[in-house]
């Protein structure tokens, strides 16, 4: 079942010509000549769409947050700023089909009553940038964008605004800051964008995975995408699977897999690099918990683990972690998850914007103290200071950067402390090449 | 005043720079700090204090709110740099397909360390932070170039053809 790239290979598909002999923009058709916007929000509830950025918000209920006050301009900001290492699937999907995004960025307006949206692209992107800015120019001699969309009498302008190189801007206020020509700082809420976002106007942000599923709801209602999944884990999911896996790429499932059937499946990841056996799994971009091999197959009551929100989770962060972005880490047995926490360690110290004492100080501290044991300088006391130091950033900062960056050092812990022990135990043996430690009798040890 | 003059756009740019001011409601033309650095930092290769006083004047807005801009977005060099920036990606994902050894490689290869430009003008390393092209790995960006899958063998062919 593929909604977002049913057409993703067909040649010519970033034009528009082509894009419309494939069924593009009938939802525009159908929602500005024959539906109202509530109707449209509407079917968007209906289908328990859930943002596909990272927190999984639903989309519809965001959309009735906002606030419509008289006279007062309204706007729809799209969140392309993928950045969470591992994510790499809304790079892919404007790349490829700019105009499926562009096709719900006008659904998406209309149903919001936004007359002018934006596309915030991280600047690294600047070759997505030119490839939109062309087919948004497309779509305005085309007529579905522009004054009086289809004789509708509703305009639309649509812009794509670069990025300068920031993780933090992926974090809704921090874009609006960044949209509005200053630093990525994030705002304290409330007030919410919804009420005071954008030059203070009633503002939406949504991801760019989200915007893009709603044409499909729109051509075939919010009843019919529900169908699709498990529970309230509705429609499909992109996920962009890296690592050591035979395929990576970018994959369109239906929620609801198992997660075996995603690693070790044909049609998916198809399964460990020759010769190599799964040892753990970061599922849902770097901010969410590594999980060993047995607990990101298994739930704790030994059940199979789906991709869904709920599945990931279960267990909470005890035995869990999270469907997240869909950024899907895998790693083998020559992985050191030492040195791949220090690498998470070190990013989420390099972007964290410096507002907050407890991100700002604790990601330091955190990234010099691994940096330690990993290079065997490691002392007795580190193991529990990172654990201190993460429990003092978590739930203690303006916005979640300082949980992202606190998690993945905690997850590690918890389910590889042995390893960040060896390595404090025998730093002759930790800083040679290439070294990882092999936990007697695991899976992946065998 | 002679340098001074020689900072300024091409008549093409300034007209595009006058589109991009007109994205933005009334009045809100601050916004457009960001686009308008990409194109000064294609002009002029890095963001000289004197190229941000000209984004400064474009604006008609303080030098230093483009200062504070400028210097909090990574992808705007502050310094002089070589004819091509190599940024390359040395996060997770990267890590995991062998980037360090790649990347080793490079610093060999140009006889520089990052952060460094060869004595020739030509190259510069940077490291940056993920690129979203994890499952293209070992990876590093040219300009707007991705260049993905990276060996040591590729590493060559990139150097030797940019070297030319």
């Amino acid at each position: 079942m593929k909604i977002l790239t049913e057409h993703i290979d067909v040649p010519g598909i970033e034009t528009i010509d082509v894009f419309c002999k494939h069924g593009g923009y009938q939802a525009v058709e159908k929602a500005i000549k024959k539906m109202t916007p509530d109707e449209v929000t509407e079917e968007v509830k209906k289908s328990g769409l859930r943002g596909r950025g990272g927190a999984g918000f639903p989309v519809g209920m965001k959309w009735s947050f906002l606030a419509k006050p008289e006279g007062i301009p309204r706007y729809l900001v799209c969140n392309a700023d993928e950045s969470e290492p591992g994510t790499f699937k809304d790079h892919y999907l404007m790349w490829k089909s700019p105009h499926t995004l562009i096709e719900g960025m006008i659904v998406s307006s209309f149903a919001l009553g936004a007359n002018t949206s934006y596309i915030y692209v991280r600047g690294e992107l600047m070759y997505v940038i030119h490839i939109l800015e062309k087919a948004i120019q497309e779509a305005y001699d085309k007529g579905y964008l522009g004054k009086n969309i289809l004789g509708s009498g509703y305009d639309l302008d649509l812009y794509v605004q670069p990025g300068g190189g920031a993780y933090i801007c992926g974090e809704e206020t921090a874009l609006l800051e960044s949209l509005e020509g200053k630093r990525g700082n994030p705002r304290i809420k409330p007030p919410f964008p919804a009420v005071k976002g954008v030059w203070q106007c009633p503002t939406v942000v949504n991801n760019v995975e989200s915007i893009a599923a709603t044409s499909w709801i729109v051509n075939h209602g919010g009843d019919a995408y529900a169908a699709i999944g498990v529970g309230r884990s509705t429609g499909t999911k992109l996920i962009s699977a890296s690592g050591h896996i035979r395929k990576p790429g970018v994959y369109e499932i239906p929620l609801g897999i198992t997660v075996e059937d995603f690693i070790y499946s044909d049609e998916w990841c198809g399964g460990i690099r020759d010769g190599h056996k799964l040892k753990a799994v970061v599922a849902g971009g770097s901010s969410v918990p590594i999980l060993s091999a047995e607990m990101i197959l298994n739930t704790a009551d030994g059940e199979k683990r789906l991709m869904t929100y709920e599945s990931l989770s279960d267990g909470g962060f005890a035995t869990g972690t999270m469907l997240g972005s869909g950024g899907f880490i895998v790693m083998d047995e020559t992985t050191c998850i030492v040195h791949n926490t220090l690498t998470f360690a070190r990013f989420y110290h390099h972007e964290s914007c410096g507002q907050c004492s407890p991100c700002r100080e604790g990601t330091g501290w955190m990234d010099k103290v691994i940096y330690r044991i990993e290079h065997g300088k490691g002392r007795k006391e580190d193991i529990d200071l990172l654990v201190d130091v993460a429990k003092k950033i978590e739930g203690n900062t303006i916005c979640p950067l300082g949980d992202a960056a606190a998690w993945p050092v905690a997850a590690a812990i918890r389910h590889f402390r042995d390893e960040f022990e060896w390595h404090i135990e025998h730093p002759e043996l930790a800083i040679q090449p290439g070294a990882v430690y092999m936990r007697p009798g695991a899976s992946w040890a065998q | 005043m002679e340098a001074k003059n020689t900072i300024v756009f091409p008549a093409e740019t300034l007209d595009l720079v006058q589109k991009i001011m007109k994205r933005y409601p009334e009045g809100k033309h601050k916004s457009a700090i960001l686009p308008i650095l990409h194109l000064a930092q294609a002009e002029w290769k890095w963001c000289s204090p004197e190229v941000m006083d000209y984004v400064a004047s474009l604006l008609s807005i303080a030098p230093v709110e483009v200062y504070e801009v400028a210097s909090f977005y990574t992808m705007f060099h502050l310094e002089p740099v070589g004819e091509h920036v190599i940024e390359y990606c040395r996060t997770g994902p990267c890590c995991l397909m062998g980037g360090a050894e790649v990347y080793d490689h490079l610093k060999k290869r140009l006889g520089i360390q990052t952060g460094e430009t060869t004595s020739d003008g030509k190259f510069t390393i940077k490291e940056v932070e993920c690129l979203a092209a994890c499952g293209w790995g070992p990876v590093f960006q040219i300009r707007e170039k991705f260049y993905m899958q990276l060996t040591a063998e590729k590493v060559d062919q990139i150097i030797d053809e940019l070297s030319k």
